[in-house]
C-alpha cells in the first residue's frame, strides 16, 4: 500500500492530456480497451465478483453470521461447504462473498469521496492559482509529510474501531493525493494556448472551467483514482486486520484473515482464502487501471 | 586508387520494421579530404543514411541491405564489436542538438577521455591532456576549466564545440555531421561551420555533412548530393550544381531558397508534399509534384544519367549526351 | 548548493510544526475528554489535576499546543496508559527494531527492483520485460500481511526452516540466531519497494535509452559495460529518491507486517496502543515516525540534488 509514494511523486498523468478531447476520442479509447485482452479479463473477474456480492442473498448461501460448534474448521472441499468452514463453523464461501461486500465498500468509498472532494479542491487550486492555490497546497503538503499507512492508522486509531471511522481516516489519506494530481493537471491545462485564448475573450471563469478545463482533466484524475482503489482495498482490509475498521462478527476479508491466523497450523489453505480475495481484487483493479491508462494514452 | 576511398556505397537500402523505406538505393564514394553535403528536406532519409554509415540506427528495428564499405570494411555484415571498434578511430559523428546529444551527468572532459581510453591504450592522465588539447583545438575559451564542466553549464555554441571535440577525440578519418548548426543561433552557426571546415582541412579528414540549408551546403561542401524520398536524385560539384541544377526538384529547392543567384528573381515554392515512405510510387518519387512530369516518369524509376563527367541526376529529362547538355546550357 | 540546502531545511521547519500539530490533534479527535485519552480511568484526582494544569487542558487549544510542544521537544511524550511507562523509553527500542526491519526490506527491494527494472528496460518487449512487469504489478497489488502469512505457512509451518515470531532472544545482534527471525518479515515487507522500484527503474531506463546521447555514446564505440555505467549514473538520482521515500513509508507502514510476525517494533507498539486505546503511545509513535519521514524526505531531496549536476545550484 505504500506504492502511493511514486504514484503521486511520478505524476504521470498531466502529460497525457494535452489535447482537447472529443466524443470520438472516447470511442477510440473504448475500442482500444475492448481489444486489450488482459484488461477485459480483469474487468470480467471484477464484474463476476461484484455480481456475486450484489446478489448474494439470492444465491442460496448459508447465513454468514450463523456458526456451528461441531462444524468448525472443515477443510476446503467438504461436501456442503465447498470452501470449508471458519473457526466458528460458518460457511467460508458465504462469508467470503458477504465479506467482499464490506471490503469493497470500505475500499472504494474513501477513493470515491476523495475523487469528488479532492478533485474539486485540486481543480479550484489549479484554476484559481495565487493565494487560494497556496493555501490549499500547503495544507496538502502537511498530510503528504505522513507515511500514508501511518496516517490512516493514527487517525482511525484515535477515532476508535468502526467502519465509519476507517472510511474517514482513509479519506483523509486520499484527499491530499487527489488534490495534488488534480492541481497539477489543471495547472498544465490552464496554461494551454486554447484555454488562455478562451480566457482572453472574456468567458466567465465557470464557463472556461466547464467547457475547456473539466473535459480535459477529469479523465486523468479518474485514471489516477482507479489506481488508488487497489491501494485502498489493501489498506482497508489492513485496518480491519489490525482491529480497526470492521468489527466482528461482521464478515470482512481483512478481519477474517486475522481471526483465521490461529488456523494456519491446521487448515493453512483455508486460512489464506480471504487474503486471496483481497489480492485478486487489488490485482485486477491495478491491471485494469493500467489498461485504461494505456488506452487513454494518446501517444500509444 | 581505392586506397584513399573512405566510403563506398552501392545500392544502400535502409528499411525500418515499422514499414518505412527510409533509404532506397543510394550509391556514392567519398575520398580522403573530400566534403560531401547531403541536402534534403526533413524525412528525405538523409539522417538515416548518415547513421547507416556508422550503423547507428536502432539495431533491432532496422534492416540494412546493399553494399557499404568504410575503408574497405563491410559495414552491413560486420559484428557489433567490429563496428564499435570502427566508431571513434575511423568514423565519428556530430549531432544536431548538442544539449540532448551529450550525457547530462558526465563532465565534458570525462566524455572525451572515455572515448580515448576505449580505443587507445594510454594512461588516464595522457587522455586528459589530449582532451584539453582537443578543447583548445575547437577554440573553447578557458578550456582547462571547461574540462570539468557539465553540458548544461555551457552555451549552445560551446556545447557544439565540445561535441566536435568528442567526435575528434580519436582522430577519425571520416567525420559525419548531422545538421550540426541547425539548433544554434545564426551568429554561432557560421562560426561552427568555419571551425568544421578549418579542422577538416587541418586534420585531412573526409566529411559528410547533412543539412536542409542550401547556404550551409555551399559554405562547406566540395560536392552536393540532393536527396529525395531516400534516393540521391542529383549529385555534383557544389558550384556547378548550384549554378545549374539538373533535376526539377533541385531546381525547385534552389528556387525556394534565398541565395546569391536568386537576387531579383521571385522565390518559388514546390507544390505538394513529400511521398509516404511506407508506400512509395513505382516511378520517379518526385513525379507527383513535378511540373515537367509525363507518363514515362511514373512508369519506372529513372536511371542515373551523367550529362557531363562528375555530374549525375535521376530524371528522364536530363540528356546524358554531353553535346546536348552543352546546348541546353547555352540556351 | 549550500544555499539550497539551507533553504530546503528552513522549508522543512513549518512542515515539521504542522505535522506535530496534526499529531497533537489526535488526542482531541479521540472521542470524549482529552484527559480520559491521556490518563487511565483509575487515575487519582491529584494526578488528573496535575496533568490538567501541566498541559493547560483548561486553556484554549493554541496554548495547549504550545505546552504540549514544549514537552515533546524535551523528549517527553507522556506516559503509557496501559503500563504507566514513559513512551519515549519504549519508543527508542521499538524504533531501532523497526529501523532494522525497514532498512533490510528497503535494501532488498532496491536491489531486486534495480536488477529487474534494469533488465526489463534494457530488453523492452521481451519475455524478461513481461516477467518483470508482472512481478512489479504483483508486488504492488499483494496485501503483504497476507503474503507474510503464506510465507509463514510455507517456511515455518510446513518446512520448519525459519521462525515465524519475534525478533529473537534479548537484544538485537547481527548473528544467525537473530537474523533468521528477520528473514521472513524482511522479505514480506520488501515486495512493495521491489515492485515499485522495478516499475520506476524500468521507466527511467527506457527513457534514458531513448535519449539522443545514447546514440552519441554508441557512436563513440563504447562497449556495453560502459553504456551500462552511463545508464546507471543517469538513473541513480531517480532510483535513490524512490528508495529513500520507500524507506520512510516502510518505517511508518510496517505495522501490518510487525503484527503478523510479532516483530517488536513501532508497529507492534501502535498495534497494542490501538488495542488498549493507549492514546499517548499512539500519539508519540506517530509523531516520531512522521518526523523520521520528514527528515528522510529532506535527506532524499538533498542527495538527489547533489547527485544530479543539472539540479545543483549556487
Amino acid at each position: 500500500m505504500t506504492e502511493i509514494a511514486t504514484v503521486s511523486s511520478g505524476l504521470v498523468a498531466p502529460r497525457r492530456i494535452l489535447k482537447p478531447r472529443r466524443a470520438s476520442y472516447w470511442r477510440a479509447v473504448g475500442r482500444r480497451l475492448l481489444r486489450d485482452r488482459v484488461t477485459m479479463v480483469c474487468l470480467g473477474i471484477l464484474a463476476v465478483m461484484a455480481l456475486a456480492m450484489i446478489f448474494a442473498p439470492l444465491l442460496g448461501l448459508y447465513d454468514p453470521l450463523q456458526g456451528s460448534m461441531i462444524r468448525r474448521l472443515k477443510p476446503v472441499g467438504t461436501p456442503g461447504h465447498i470452501l470449508g468452514t471458519d473457526e466458528l463453523g460458518r460457511d467460508m464461501l458465504t462469508r467470503l462473498i458477504y465479506g467482499g461486500r464490506l471490503s469493497w465498500f470500505v475500499g472504494i468509498t474513501p477513493v470515491a469521496i476523495a475523487f469528488v472532494v479532492g478533485g474539486a479542491l485540486g481543480i479550484t487550486a489549479g484554476y484559481a492559482g495565487g493565494r487560494i492555490n497556496m493555501a490549499i497546497m500547503r495544507i496538502t503538503d502537511v498530510f503528504y509529510a505522513f507515511p500514508s499507512v501511518l496516517l490512516a492508522v493514527a487517525i482511525s486509531g484515535a477515532l476508535g474501531p468502526g467502519i465509519g471511522n476507517a472510511i474517514i481516516a482513509m479519506t483523509m489519506v486520499f484527499i491530499p493525493m487527489m488534490i495534488r494530481i488534480s492541481e497539477s493537471v489543471t495547472t498544465s491545462t490552464r496554461n494551454l494556448d486554447y484555454v488562455e485564448a478562451a480566457r482572453s475573450t472574456g468567458a466567465s471563469a465557470l464557463t472556461v472551467v466547464r467547457v475547456h478545463v473539466l473535459p480535459n482533466v477529469l479523465g486523468s484524475i479518474f485514471v489516477y483514482a482507479t489506481t488508488l482503489v487497489s491501494v485502498s482495498m489493501i489498506l482497508a482490509s489492513g485496518l480491519s486486520f489490525i482491529g480497526l475498521g470492521v468489527k466482528p462478527p461482521e464478515p470482512e476479508w481483512g478481519l477474517m484473515l486475522n481471526t483465521l491466523r490461529t488456523a494456519i497450523y491446521t487448515q493453512p489453505l483455508l486460512a489464506t482464502l480471504p487474503g486471496l480475495g483481497i489480492f485478486v481484487t487489488s490485482l485486477c483493479f491495478n491491471m485494469a487501471s493500467d489498461g485504461l491508462r494505456a488506452a487513454m494514452d494518446v501517444r500509444a | 586508387m581505392r586506397d584513399d576511398l573512405l566510403v563506398l556505397a552501392r545500392d544502400l537500402r535502409v528499411k525500418f520494421t515499422t514499414g518505412v523505406n527510409a533509404v532506397n538505393g543510394v550509391d556514392f564514394d567519398l575520398r580522403q579530404r573530400e566534403v560531401l553535403c547531403i541536402l534534403g528536406e526533413s524525412g528525405s532519409g538523409k539522417s538515416v543514411t548518415l547513421r547507416a554509415l556508422m550503423r547507428l540506427n536502432p539495431p533491432t528495428k532496422t534492416i540494412m541491405s546493399g553494399t557499404l564499405e568504410l575503408g574497405g570494411r563491410d559495414v552491413v555484415q560486420a559484428s557489433e564489436n567490429e563496428m564499435s571498434d570502427l566508431r571513434g578511430p575511423f568514423v565519428s559523428m556530430i549531432f544536431q542538438e548538442p544539449m540532448t546529444a551529450l550525457d547530462p551527468v558526465f563532465t565534458i572532459g570525462r566524455q572525451i577521455t572515455e572515448t580515448i581510453l576505449r580505443h587507445e591504450n594510454i594512461s588516464r592522465r595522457k587522455a586528459r591532456r589530449r582532451a584539453l588539447e582537443l578543447l583548445e583545438l575547437v577554440q573553447i575559451p578557458s578550456a582547462k576549466r571547461r574540462l570539468d564542466a557539465y553540458p548544461h553549464e555551457l552555451s549552445g555554441g560551446l556545447r557544439q564545440r565540445a561535441m566536435i571535440a568528442i567526435a575528434l577525440s580519436c582522430r577519425p578519418k571520416l567525420l559525419l555531421a548531422d545538421e550540426p548548426t541547425t539548433a544554434l543561433d545564426a551568429s554561432v552557426q557560421i562560426q561552427i561551420l568555419l571551425l568544421l571546415r578549418e579542422i577538416q582541412q587541418e586534420l585531412g579528414m573526409g566529411m559528410i555533412f547533412v543539412t536542409h540549408d542550401l547556404g550551409v551546403a555551399g559554405e562547406v561542401a566540395d560536392r552536393i548530393a540532393v536527396m529525395y524520398a531516400g534516393r540521391f536524385i542529383e549529385e555534383g560539384p557544389v558550384a556547378d550544381l548550384m549554378r545549374q541544377p539538373l533535376h526539377p526538384y533541385a531546381k525547385g529547392l534552389l528556387g525556394a531558397t534565398v541565395h546569391e543567384g536568386s537576387r531579383g528573381k521571385r522565390l518559388t515554392t514546390i507544390p505538394g508534399a513529400p511521398p509516404d515512405l511506407r508506400d512509395l510510387p513505382g516511378g520517379c518519387a518526385f513525379a507527383p509534384r513535378c511540373t515537367e512530369a509525363e507518363g514515362a516518369c511514373l512508369a519506372h524509376l529513372p536511371e542515373l544519367r551523367t550529362p557531363v563527367p562528375d555530374r549525375a541526376a535521376r530524371c528522364i529529362h536530363v540528356d546524358d549526351r554531353p553535346a546536348a547538355f552543352g546546348e541546353r546550357l547555352a540556351s | 548548493m549550500l544555499l539550497y540546502t539551507l533553504r530546503r531545511i528552513l522549508y522543512a521547519v513549518p512542515i515539521a510544526l504542522a505535522v506535530s500539530l496534526v499529531c497533537f490533534m489526535l488526542v482531541h479527535i479521540a472521542p470524549g475528554d482529552p484527559i480520559d485519552a491521556i490518563l487511565p480511568p483509575d487515575a487519582s484526582a491529584e494526578t488528573v489535576a496535575l496533568v490538567r494544569k501541566d498541559y493547560g487542558l483548561d486553556k484554549p487549544l493554541p496554548v495547549q499546543f504550545g505546552l504540549w510542544l514544549a514537552h515533546v521537544v524535551q523528549g517527553d511524550f507522556g506516559r503509557s496508559i496501559a503500563n504507566r511507562r514513559l513512551v519515549a523509553d519504549e519508543l527508542v527500542s521499538a524504533a531501532s527494531k523497526t529501523f532494522i526491519l525497514a532498512t533490510t526490506a528497503a535494501s532488498l527491494g532496491f536491489v531486486i527492483g534495480c536488477i529487474l527494472g534494469g533488465l526489463a528496460g534494457a530488453f523492452r518487449g521481451t519475455l524478461i520485460d513481461r516477467a518483470a512487469v508482472s512481478f512489479a504489478v504483483g508486488g504492488v497489488s499483494v496485501p503483504h500481511y497476507w503474503l507474510g502469512m503464506v510465507l509463514v505457512i510455507i517456511f515455518s509451518v510446513t518446512l520448519g526452516w525459519l521462525p515465524s515470531m519475534s525478533a529473537g532472544p534479548g537484544d538485537w545482534a547481527w548473528d544467525w540466531l537473530h537474523i533468521r527471525h528477520l528473514i521472513l518479515p524482511a522479505i514480506t515487507l520488501s515486495v512493495i519497494p521491489a515492485g515499485l522500484v522495478t516499475r520506476t527503474v524500468r521507466g527511467v531506463v527506457v527513457e534514458i535509452l531513448s535519449q539522443d546521447f545514447m546514440t552519441t555514446l554508441r557512436g563513440k564505440g563504447l562497449r556495453r559495460l560502459m553504456l551500462t555505467v552511463h545508464v546507471m549514473k543517469n538513473a541513480a538520482p531517480t532510483a535513490l529518491a524512490v528508495m529513500g521515500l520507500q524507506l520512510g513509508y516502510l518505517m511508518g507502514g510496517s505495522i501490518l507486517v510487525e503484527t503478523v510476525f510479532a516483530w517488536p517494533g513501532t508497529g507492534m507498539m501502535l498495534n497494542q496502543a490501538i488495542f488498549q486505546r493507549d492514546i499517548p503511545v499512539l500519539q508519540g509513535t506517530t509523531l516520531v515516525l512522521a518526523m523520521i519521514f520528514v527528515a528522510l524526505n529532506l535527506l532524499v531531496d538533498l542527495i538527489q540534488t547533489a547527485l544530479d549536476p543539472r539540479m545543483r545550484r549556487t
